[in-house]
């Protein structure tokens, strides 16, 4: 919640705009580096300039660039040597020295944001004088803990429409507006995906994930691999996931006090302690319908009553103490097809992207093996923690204790250089006429190289060129929607029966004089195979040592479309 | 900023505009309650009064809604008094959410934060190992100054703690204290570097953190551990592990010498052909073996064994020439370089994307440039995880693809483009394709740029085009056709597209200063239509430079953009400037008016840019009286030949931050970043990272004796130090396997480890200088000259030294361990033989049963010197009883109690075609390792007929495992039978060892799988130091389970019996009736193994096993249960 407090600091900044000029000096010394700069220029021959900065906001603009090179995002990087205590909150809105540097480093920025060609790299954020202004009247919490440094300082949830609806920090508050340079760079991506993974701010780094329309953000001020950070906000929504079932917005506000327990697990000041589910589910039992109702009654608690010793076994990725009646491992293979196909019909690439997805529920501590008939297609695979490397590497077979419930056993990857079958094709003829306004679109799928199983659970999408107004298609089965606003045409097909391929046709109108996209629609395609791994890996066997009963085991089969890409 | 602003309206009584704040928010609240209280005040009253209830579901409840505010970023200060209160609830709940509290608000309110810390003092004591771990969590988290000596003597008892559990909770701790009080730095860097000694995987991860944050400049710390560090890495959590990862890649950077040296030193020659003859004779074998070399394995191996094998050869050449001349010696990896790049490669299988990313930049940086191929797969794999993961693969990808084009050319087609693909994706997979296009793939990629040209993403179309920029100036063959290709995109419809082409071509003009009269005539014609002013400006420039090409378009531009000068850009109109100042030196006749009228329009410009140039260009072009001798010049100054731009990649000097960190994501330094240093060099000496108990054994060794044996030294070291370290790959396989071996020595407490090391450098200390080489010669010649009975002598006084060093010593362990330890080495002398023939016959002179004589088998494995224990643990053990205070563990291995006669059969004579085969466990320490269990073949020929060479073949053990055959029997008469020994290392595993029984004719595969019980070798043991060793072994180290069974079953015999039956223990003679003691330890790591039967009233007893090894403890408590439990 970006308040109304926050926006009249700016408000406040310019309006102290020029004056205060005898306190130059003061601050230039307790400012160094870029404060310099402009103190210099204020007794350089181009003072004049500088009033005229008030008046023509183009001549501000030129004005800070002579300062160009120094006064460059780089000089405000963090490395740099912080602003003065002074310039803590209050004093940056009232004291006249205080607001003269701010309203100048406002125009300062100004200027950076003028377009700058192509930038590759991640843009330098703080584009407006906004950001800077108050990124100063909030220092105050960061100088002192300057020599502080962790891995992850704080955590913010922010939903999709910019409200920061959970916060929580490892270490001394960090302030929420630390969060102005995220919205800032959101606004500029325009999409939410488009937001770099990670901001730099003066004082703090902001790397965020996005995941069910959700930004997590995590704070941090020093030197860290970025990586790590991300790995690890994955693993908060990943164990969100498991704990709620969904990981919305919604759901999160709605057991706020778990996730704060959930997060004060899963980190000690900002090093993740306990990131494996199992132990976390010991540690704090995830809510469920009947637990909710029993607590509110009796008010016992979601906190596990014994003590994690999970945690510290030889195996820490397994609870202790499991018992079951059924005693049952499922196994399910899924690979999915990763394809570019062109306007021909031949592959470009085609990767298969594998993954052993488990759901084990044994009693005891069991050791579980599982072989391969045809192991040597994984040559590039990651393994769940529990798994013994070293007896893969030299007889290729999965010996592992597993984790209680469901887990990630392995994935794999089946890259470009090997053959990929290819399921699906689709026939298309997408046309736009110069002339006409109207333009043509028909496009059939069919089977290919499928070993004789169906084809389920088809769906195709295409975002359709801007210039597309309406489309009236009629399908041959299945139903199909198109949004004339985002331009997104989708068709869900069903089942391919190999003797009624599916097609669906029909005309788009175009916008009336507007010439023809130059680009033809690309079609992506989702589908489902049961029974069947497309690599042709199979399993051999699965025993279970350590344990006496006989659990029951089941494997299951299933290639799914990754990202399948048709061009057109 | 709101937080902010609710914080200190609150806090001044909450005026209207708080309230209304706050109502907003409310709605979102989780219970709703919020919205039912129209002020702070009285919420907070509320609150207080839940809190105060003595009910625990009203306080639950209050903190519920606490931890909610506190959520929402509202502020709850005010209920301090009340919440800390209840820190000492009984309610494990209240007491967590009450910890949240604390640390948030504790820092505010310093006084009252004061009162719960007694309760966490108290915690710190509770015999339950989480519960003090959680309190020292919360205690340090605490940010109150005035309780850092409080935390401070908490953190140092914890770093001694027993479990590993609390030592890791302190090592995070030290970080926490640090940072509220940087004065501690010194006593917490002692507290490191005790931790850091650490043998728990568990503390490792946590404390290199804390290193790296307090004293990250203290390499000298890591020296002794590195060893240990990089042995525990795969068994490390994966947080640790990537922390571990950067800081042994600093570490490297500068403890080893660099292994691309000679490609160093010729930066100007791309990697392709170095001139090093290694790397030289490899790419003559890429060219030999194209086909090859398209698998990156292939070449890495290729790269390995040209590294160790070629190396060898050039080198006794070279060691001719020059053998003084120590710079321009070839390169040799120091066997610790190795084994760190060794013992990382199996992370790049983690499904943590940031360790297999910490591997990766460790390859990069580290490994010699024949290996580092091998993180493109597992780099191209990550490419699939989410677009954040993919994001920084990708920036990495792109910086290390400029340098190294071939690592990730096989993967070209993992980069093509998915219109799906986010924008900062697409751009990022681009800048890699240019980066890895070649005049091999370029046709290709032209193809597929030409798709992406098209994409609807604009912005990435605009990227497009600049890369076939790129490419047009890298790879000249294509140059015409990029250009062509650019041209045509001039009459695309999309705006964006035809500016960005326009600036593009621009450049490759200007680059190939030919003639492209009809471009630019095109260019002129788009010059009506196009408004994007980069395009405008770049089209008036290119018209101006080539204005004697075109004579007569120039002028009519001229004359077209003067009408509209005022209406154009600030760029356009530079650049009309210029147009004129250069047709009105070329063309004066045509454009004087022109250029004159423009002068006077830009002379009133708004822009001072433009009235600055305006009045430079007048002066210098139009000759008036005031103007100097510069005008002359005029054509010289506008017409020259300007040097054409460089087309380069945005992440061409990304590469001087490391790789993986957040400084390179970012392009510029971060805070707190730490530079990888060069390479040094000459390596400093590599003899800081040998581990203690190697000179413990170096101790044993007389001073003087030594130097007497200094001549040897030259003799071997030279000519031996490459075969060394070649062989040190394939030992270290071995030694990694054994490391456990070591975890023996984990129960003795710190105290003693600290006076073992102490003496152990004492005696060493003069000559740690010379390193290992000096080491090994010595002890190696050694071996060879001195006799028997000198040797013995040596080892008596030396025995009788260190006795006398230790204080107290018991003398009947002492005997005893002295007998044992000789037969322990009579055992070694036997394998050692086996080796020796094995190896090589350069070391002729046969070596003579000695004490001493461990010394030199330990040189078979220094070179590579892993912080194996080169001497066996029940040795280690036995020498820790001669010269360390009787504090220590006591572990000797005593007879059997019993030996079951219970065979197992081994093959069936229906399966083996007649020939049968039984094994049974004698339970006698194995002859032919201290690690293996010995294993009695019986074979018997059940056919009627002779059954010839009977041997083992293939053999298929699990990771680590090892197997002395039997000598192959020559043959076994029909109704023969015949009894060999076999000794097996099962790494204290129950795992199957299978390897196939050959006879002359077949082969049968069989298994042997070990019961737990025999993994273990009795040991003899007093009451008391039971009792110390079993306190030793408590919490997660203890397994018991609750037995029934007939009272009858509980005689002291029958248990006894039952016992020694199933495991292969030592009996401990007990004081009391009701409880019987057994002490084992386990074969292959020497780990204590105690089992305890505690017979309570009635039926039940219960049954407690203590060791390290907590799978065989389960393992075996589960087998003893039902033995004991069964009449």
């Amino acid at each position: 919640m970006r308040g109304a407090a926050s926006r009249t600091g700016v408000v406040a900044t310019p309006a102290g705009g020029v004056g205060g000029g005898g306190d130059r000096v003061a601050v230039e010394t307790q400012v160094r580096g870029w404060a310099t700069l402009l103190s210099l220029g204020s007794c350089s021959p181009w003072t004049p300039g500088l009033q005229a900065a008030s008046i023509l906001p183009s001549t501000r603009a030129k004005i800070t660039r002579f300062g160009q090179q120094p006064m460059r995002p780089h000089s405000l990087a963090p490395g740099r040597p912080l602003p003065p205590a002074g310039l803590s909150r209050a004093e940056g809105l009232s004291s006249p020295c205080g607001s003269w540097l701010t309203a100048g480093l406002c125009s300062l920025t100004t200027w950076t944001s003028s377009p700058s060609g192509h930038s590759w790299g991640p843009a330098w954020p703080p584009r407006s004088g906004l950001s800077i202004c108050r990124g100063f009247q909030t220092e105050k919490d960061s100088l002192r803990s300057l020599t502080v440094s962790t891995m992850i300082h704080s955590l913010f949830l922010i939903n999709s429409s910019g409200d920061i609806f959970l916060e929580k920090h490892w270490k001394s508050v960090v302030s929420r507006s630390v969060c102005d340079y995220f919205f800032e760079a959101q606004e500029r991506a325009t999409e939410a995906e488009n937001v770099p993974p990670v901001i730099p701010t003066p004082h703090h780094y902001l790397l965020s994930v996005y995941r069910h329309k959700i930004f997590f953000v995590a704070v941090i001020q020093t030197e860290v691999p970025p990586l790590f950070v991300i790995e690890f906000l994955h693993r908060v929504v990943d164990t969100f996931q498991d704990y709620f079932g969904v990981c919305s917005e919604p759901v999160i506000k709605d057991n706020v006090v778990v996730v704060y327990e959930v997060l004060e697990e899963m980190l000690d000041n900002g090093f993740p302690l306990a990131t494996e589910s199992n132990i976390l589910k010991e540690l704090i039992k995830p809510p469920t319908i009947l637990r909710t109702v029993v607590n509110t009654i009796t008010g016992s608690t979601n906190v596990g009553d014994q003590l994690p010793t999970g945690q510290l076994s030889v195996v820490p990725w397994r609870r202790t103490g499991v018992k079951y009646t059924n005693n049952e491992a499922y196994f399910d293979v899924i690979e999915e097809i990763d394809a570019i196909i062109d306007k021909s019909g031949s592959t470009i690439t085609a990767e298969i992207q594998g993954v052993i997805d488990a759901c084990v529920k044994l009693t005891g501590m069991p050791d579980l093996t599982l072989s391969f008939m045809n192991p040597r297609l994984l040559d590039d695979v990651s393994f769940h923690p529990c798994v013994r490397f070293k007896r893969w590497e030299s007889e290729r077979i999965l010996s592992f204790i597993p984790p209680d419930g469901n887990f990630r056993l392995l994935s794999y990857h089946v890259s470009a250089q090997n053959l990929v079958a290819i399921p699906v094709y689709v026939k298309h003829n997408i046309s736009f006429r110069d002339s006409s306004s109207l333009g043509r679109f028909e496009i059939t799928v069919g089977p290919k190289q499928t070993m004789g199983k169906t084809i389920e659970g088809v769906t195709v999408t295409s975002q359709m060129p801007r210039g597309v107004l309406n489309m009236s298609l009629t399908p041959s089965q299945g139903t199909h929607t198109f949004d004339p606003v985002t331009k997104m045409l989708s068709w869900d097909v069903g089942k391919i029966n190999p003797q009624k391929l599916p097609s669906l046709k029909g005309t788009m109108s175009l916008q009336a004089g507007a010439s023809k996209p130059d680009e033809n629609p690309t079609i992506n395609l989702q589908f489902k195979i049961q029974q069947l791994a497309i690599s042709g890996l199979k399993v051999n066997r699965l025993d279970m040592y350590g344990e006496k009963y006989k659990p029951f085991k089941g494997i299951k089969y299933m290639t799914k479309a990754g990202k399948f890409q048709v061009r057109t | 900023m709101s937080s902010n602003s609710f914080a200190y309206n609150e806090q001044s009584g909450g005026g209207e505009a708080t309230e209304l704040g706050q109502e907003a928010t409310s709605t979102i609240s989780p219970s709703g309650a919020f919205g039912l209280f129209s002020s702070d005040m009285k919420k907070n009253e509320d609150l207080k009064q839940m809190l105060e209830s003595n009910k625990d579901s009203a306080k639950l409840d209050a903190m519920k809604r606490i931890v909610g505010m506190i959520a929402k970023g509202k502020n709850a200060s005010e209920l301090f008094p009340a919440v800390v209160k209840n820190v000492a609830s009984k309610n494990i709940e209240i007491k967590k959410l009450v910890y949240v509290y604390l640390v948030r608000y504790a820092e505010e309110q310093q006084d009252l934060a004061l009162l719960s810390i007694s309760t966490f003092q108290r915690a710190l004591k509770d015999p339950n190992q989480l519960i003090r771990a959680s309190a020292l969590r919360v205690l340090s988290s605490i940010r109150v100054p005035i309780i850092v000596p409080i935390m401070m003597l908490a953190i140092k008892e914890a770093s001694a703690d027993l479990s590993p559990y609390v030592r890791k909770n302190a090592a995070h701790a030290i970080q926490k204290l640090y940072s509220l009080d940087p004065e501690q730095k010194e006593m917490l860097i002692e507290i490191i570097e005790k931790l850091l000694k650490d043998k728990s995987t568990l503390v490792a991860g946590s404390v290199v953190m804390a290193f790296e944050e307090v004293c990250p400049d203290r390499i000298d710390l890591i020296h002794k551990n590195y060893r240990k560090l990089c042995n525990l890495l795969v068994d490390v959590e994966e947080w640790g592990q990537v922390v571990i990862i950067h800081m042994l890649t600093r570490y490297a950077r500068t403890q080893f010498v660099s292994p691309w040296r000679e490609v160093d030193s010729l930066p100007a020659e791309p990697q392709g052909k170095p001139k090093n003859t290694g790397m030289g004779s490899l790419s003559l074998l890429q060219r030999i073996f194209p086909i090859y070399i398209s698998s990156r394995n292939y070449v890495s191996f290729l790269g390995d064994v040209l590294e160790d094998n070629e190396k060898d050869f050039y080198d006794s050449d070279e060691e001719q020439k020059e053998k003084a001349d120590k710079r321009k010696r070839p390169y040799a990896m120091d066997p610790d370089h190795r084994l760190l790049i060794r013992n990382t490669k199996p992370l790049l299988q983690s499904r943590n994307a940031a360790v297999v990313m910490a591997v990766a930049q460790l390859y990069w940086h580290i490994a010699p440039k024949s290996e580092a191929g091998i993180i493109s797969k597992s780099l191209v794999r990550l490419l699939r995880s989410s677009r954040e993961v993919q994001y920084i693969v990708l920036q990495n990808i792109a910086t290390m693809s400029i340098q190294r084009k071939g690592m990730f050319e096989p993967y070209l087609k993992s980069f093509y483009v998915r219109s799906t693909d986010p924008t900062m994706i697409k751009i990022l997979k681009l800048e890699i394709l240019t980066n890895l296009a070649n005049e091999a793939n370029i046709s290709t990629l032209l193809r597929e740029f030409q798709t992406y040209v098209k994409s609807q993403d604009k912005q990435f179309a605009a990227a497009t085009i600049q890369t076939i920029g790129r490419c047009a100036t890298s790879i000249t063959e294509v140059s015409d056709t990029c250009l062509n290709g650019l041209v045509c995109l001039l009459s695309n419809r999309d705006e964006i597209v035809v500016a960005e082409s326009v600036v593009v071509i621009k450049k490759l003009l200007q680059m190939q200063p030919m003639q492209h009269g009809e471009i630019i005539k095109h260019m002129a014609k788009l010059l009506d239509s196009i408004t994007v002013p980069v395009a405008r400006a770049s089209i008036l420039w290119l018209i101006g430079e080539n204005c004697e090409r075109v004579p007569k378009i120039a002028p009519d531009v001229l004359r077209k953009t003067a009408k509209s000068f005022t209406s154009e850009d600030d760029l356009v109109k530079l650049q009309i400037l210029n147009l004129g100042a250069k047709l009105y030196l070329t063309n004066s006749k045509q454009t004087k008016l022109l250029t004159q009228y423009i002068l006077n329009l830009g002379k009133y410009d708004q822009n001072y840019d433009i009235r600055d140039r305006t009045r430079f260009i007048r002066q210098l072009i139009v000759p008036n009286e005031k103007s100097g001798a510069l005008s002359k010049y005029a054509k010289k100054i506008f017409l020259a030949q300007k040097p054409a731009p460089l087309l380069e990649s945005p992440f061409k000097d990304r590469d001087h931050f490391q790789l993986g960190t957040l400084s390179h994501t970012l392009n510029t330094k971060a805070t707190g970043y730490l530079e990888l240093s060069n390479w040094p060099e000459v390596a400093p000496d590599p003899s800081v990272r040998n581990v203690e108990v190697i000179e413990l054994a170096k101790e044993w060794t007389p001073a003087g004796k030594a130097k007497k044996e200094n001549p040897d030294k030259k003799f071997y070291s030279e000519s031996e130090e490459e075969e060394d370290s070649s062989e040190s790959s394939s030992d270290s396989e071995s030694e990694s396997g054994s490391e456990s071996g070591e975890d023996g020595e984990d129960e003795e407490d710190d105290h003693s480890g600290d006076s073992a090391e102490d003496s152990g450098e004492s005696g060493s200390e003069p000559e740690a200088g010379k390193g290992r080489a000096a080491t090994r010669s010595r002890a190696r010649g050694r071996g060879d000259s001195k006799d028997v009975d000198k040797e013995k002598e040596n080892s008596k006084t030396s025995e009788s030294s260190s006795g006398e060093s230790s204080s107290i010593e018991e003398s009947s362990s002492d005997s005893e361990s002295e007998s044992e330890s000789e037969s322990e080495s009579e055992s070694r002398k036997v394998t050692k033989e086996k080796k020796k023939k094995t190896k090589q016959e350069r070391n002729p002179l046969t070596k003579d049963v000695s004490l001493l004589d461990l010394d030199d088998f330990n040189l078979v494995s220094t070179p590579v010197a892993l912080p194996t224990p080169a001497l066996s643990p029940s040795l280690i053990a036995d020498l820790e009883g001669l010269n360390l205070s009787a504090t220590s563990s006591v572990i000797s291995v005593s007879t059997p109690v019993f030996v079951p006669g219970k065979t197992h059969v081994l093959l069936h004579r229906m399966s083996g075609k007649g020939l049968a085969a039984h094994y049974f466990f004698p339970r006698q320490p194995c002859i032919f390792g201290d690690k293996m269990v010995s294993v009695q073949i019986t074979l018997n020929n059940t056919t009627d007929q002779k059954i010839e060479n009977i041997h083992v073949g293939g053999k298929k053990l699990p990771m680590g495992m090892q197997m002395h055959v039997f000598n192959p029997i020559e043959s076994l008469e029909p109704a023969g039978s015949i009894t060999v020994s076999m000794g097996i290392d099962f790494c204290d595993s129950t795992q199957t060892a299978s390897f196939q029984l050959c006879t002359k004719d077949d082969c049968f595969s069989v298994n042997i799988q070990p019961p737990v019980g025999e993994l273990l070798l009795p040991v003899a043991m007093s009451e008391k130091d039971f009792k110390k060793e079993q306190g030793m072994l408590s919490g997660m180290n203890e397994t018991s389970t609750m037995i029934i069974a007939a009272p009858q079953n509980f005689a002291s015999s029958v248990i006894l019996q039952k016992i020694v039956n199933v495991a292969n223990v030592g009996v401990v003679p007990s004081g009391q009736d009701n409880i019987h003691r057994f002490a084992a330890k386990t074969v292959h790591s020497g780990s204590l193994m105690l089992v305890t039967v505690e017979l309570k009233e009635g039926s039940t007893a219960q049954l407690i096993i203590n060791t390290e090894k907590t799978v065989i403890g389960s393992v075996l408590l589960r087998e003893l249960k039902p033995v004991l439990s069964q009449g």
